[in-house]
């Protein structure tokens, strides 16, 4: 199980966060003007990288409020913690 | 200690080193990537093929799934597709000349809301409609058909009946893997364990071969079978795909007298159980949320498949966990798999397999291998190209597939 650093409430259990996926996949700008390709982009294709990876997740069982993590995907390792809408690095 | 030891068996397939030139590189030597040279071998007479694994054969998915083959998968284009594969794992154990033990003994589909009832009567119903054998079981019927279950009305989620699909059942997936390694080997195809592919060699836009860990090798066209590690190689020639790579798990408990004589699954309580011939009941669950290639999940999801395991089963009470183990799987945005052409000239992809690549096992490479000999996907994989997802006609199994995803 993660052991997640919740930028609010410190470490706590995975069984208490919810998982949000990729972050910072903006809205289109201008949807309307998308292509049918670049609309698929946007919808279904997200970054699957060995490494680094920057995804959300929400504390639901405690302050229940958005963050960024980075996880290294090889081996879980989080590497660093933002509050959702910083850049700054949080360390709880 | 001063027994001798047995004399090794035969390798069932040479270890030759790789060729500087194939007409067709698959890369990935698990059960699809077999099966597809295995095909392309017998159905289209291209013997001229190389299957790399980066690992050992059919050491990825491979030896880690809970070898459950089934087709009643709600949409008529999967069923089609995994009934196919149902009835070619009916004749590969002759054609093959290798028992592998498949053994139709049946799965269970338990229904334990209105909701899965209906969604099983009309799985059941569409199932029938497809030629795919069906039918649905009340309670009772669930008693007699698998008398461990515990169908009694004060359960937390008491039973309200089943889907039964007679045909369906396991096999013995290390045994299924080397059958089809010997024939594919027996056709001339080479097995390359040891090498990995690090890159691809590209004439303007199309592939014209891949970089190795064992060097450079041409090919006439490169297939993609390296299930949860395809977004990878996929990068490497600067090719998105819309998959996640995310860990799932499974475990199994000592060896027991035979005391299950079917496969349960339950989407409500999320567990899917056999026995194993040697006897270890084998049972697995989701994936875990996030994506990861440690191969490792997280114990609560285990555990959940425990207390599933137990409200269904009263009687594994006083067995035990032996083993648990992850895999990497594929996870499409649909929950189907994606089977065909890519952007990139002569570069093909099978992968989004996701929880159930199994039981496709055959018919993916029956399918694969059509669409890398004649460059046109085979009715069976034409809806599943990643078109799809431009066009929007997707085949959405999330919850359909008579499965949680």
């Amino acid at each position: 199980m993660l052991l997640i650093p919740c930028p609010w409430c410190g470490d706590r259990d995975e069984t208490e966060f919810g998982y949000g996926g990729q972050a910072h996949v903006p809205y289109p700008e201008a949807p309307e003007t998308l292509t049918d390709a670049e609309w698929a982009e946007y919808l279904f294709v997200r970054d699957n990288p060995e490494g680094p990876f920057t995804e959300q997740w929400v504390h639901t069982a405690g302050c229940r409020r958005w963050f960024t993590l980075v996880r290294d995907t090889t081996c879980n390792d989080i590497l660093a913690v933002h509050r959702t809408g910083t850049t700054n690095p949080v360390h709880p | 200690m001063s027994h001798e030891l047995p004399e090794h068996p035969d390798w069932l397939w040479r270890n030759p080193d790789p060729k500087p030139s194939y007409d067709v590189v698959v890369v990935g030597a698990g059960g699809h990537g077999l099966a597809t040279a295995y095909y392309l071998a017998k159905n289209h007479g291209i013997t001229n093929v190389a299957v790399l694994e980066r690992g050992w054969l059919a050491g990825g998915n491979m030896a880690r799934n809970t070898t459950i083959i089934r087709s009643n998968y709600l949409w008529d284009e999967s069923a089609a597709l995994y009934e196919h594969a149902l009835k070619l794992w009916e004749v590969l154990p002759e054609e093959l000349e290798y028992d592998f033990l498949f053994s139709q003994r049946g799965v269970l589909n338990l229904a334990h809301t209105l909701q899965d009832v209906r969604e099983g009567v009309r799985r059941v119903h569409a199932n029938r409609l497809g030629g795919v054998d069906a039918e649905w079981l009340s309670t009772e019927d669930v008693k007699k058909f698998c008398p461990i279950v515990n169908t009694s009305s004060d359960a937390r989620y008491p039973v309200l009946g089943a889907t039964l699909q007679p045909r369906a059942g396991i096999a013995k997936h290390d045994h299924v893997a080397w059958a089809l390694a010997r024939k594919a080997d027996a056709y001339g195809v080479d097995l390359i364990q040891g090498c990995e592919v690090t890159g691809f060699l590209r004439d303007g836009d199309r592939v014209v071969g891949v970089e190795t860990t064992r060097g450079r090798i041409n090919a006439g066209k490169v297939a993609l079978a390296a299930a949860g590690h395809t977004s990878t190689l996929a990068a490497r020639v600067g090719l998105r795909l819309p998959i996640q790579s995310h860990p799932l798990q499974a475990l199994v408990s000592e060896l027991l007298e035979p005391v299950h004589p079917c496969v349960v699954m339950s989407n409500h309580v999320h567990v899917y159980v056999s026995q194993a011939h040697k006897g270890e009941l084998v049972m697995g669950a989701g994936i875990d949320a996030y994506p990861s290639y440690t191969r490792r999940g997280s114990v609560q999801i285990i555990e959940a498949q425990m207390a599933a395991a137990l409200e269904l089963f009263p009687l594994f009470g006083r067995a035990h966990v032996i083993r648990t183990w992850g895999g990497v799987v594929d996870v499409s945005p649909d929950a189907s798999p994606v089977v065909g052409l890519t952007p990139v000239e002569n570069l093909l992809v099978n992968c989004g397999w996701g929880t159930g690549g199994f039981k496709a096992t055959p018919a993916a490479g029956w399918v694969y291998a059509h669409t890398i000999a004649t460059g046109q996907p085979h009715p069976l994989n034409a809806p599943f190209g990643l078109e799809r997802f431009t066009t929007g006609a997707l085949i959405d199994e999330h919850g359909a597939a008579a499965v949680a995803h």
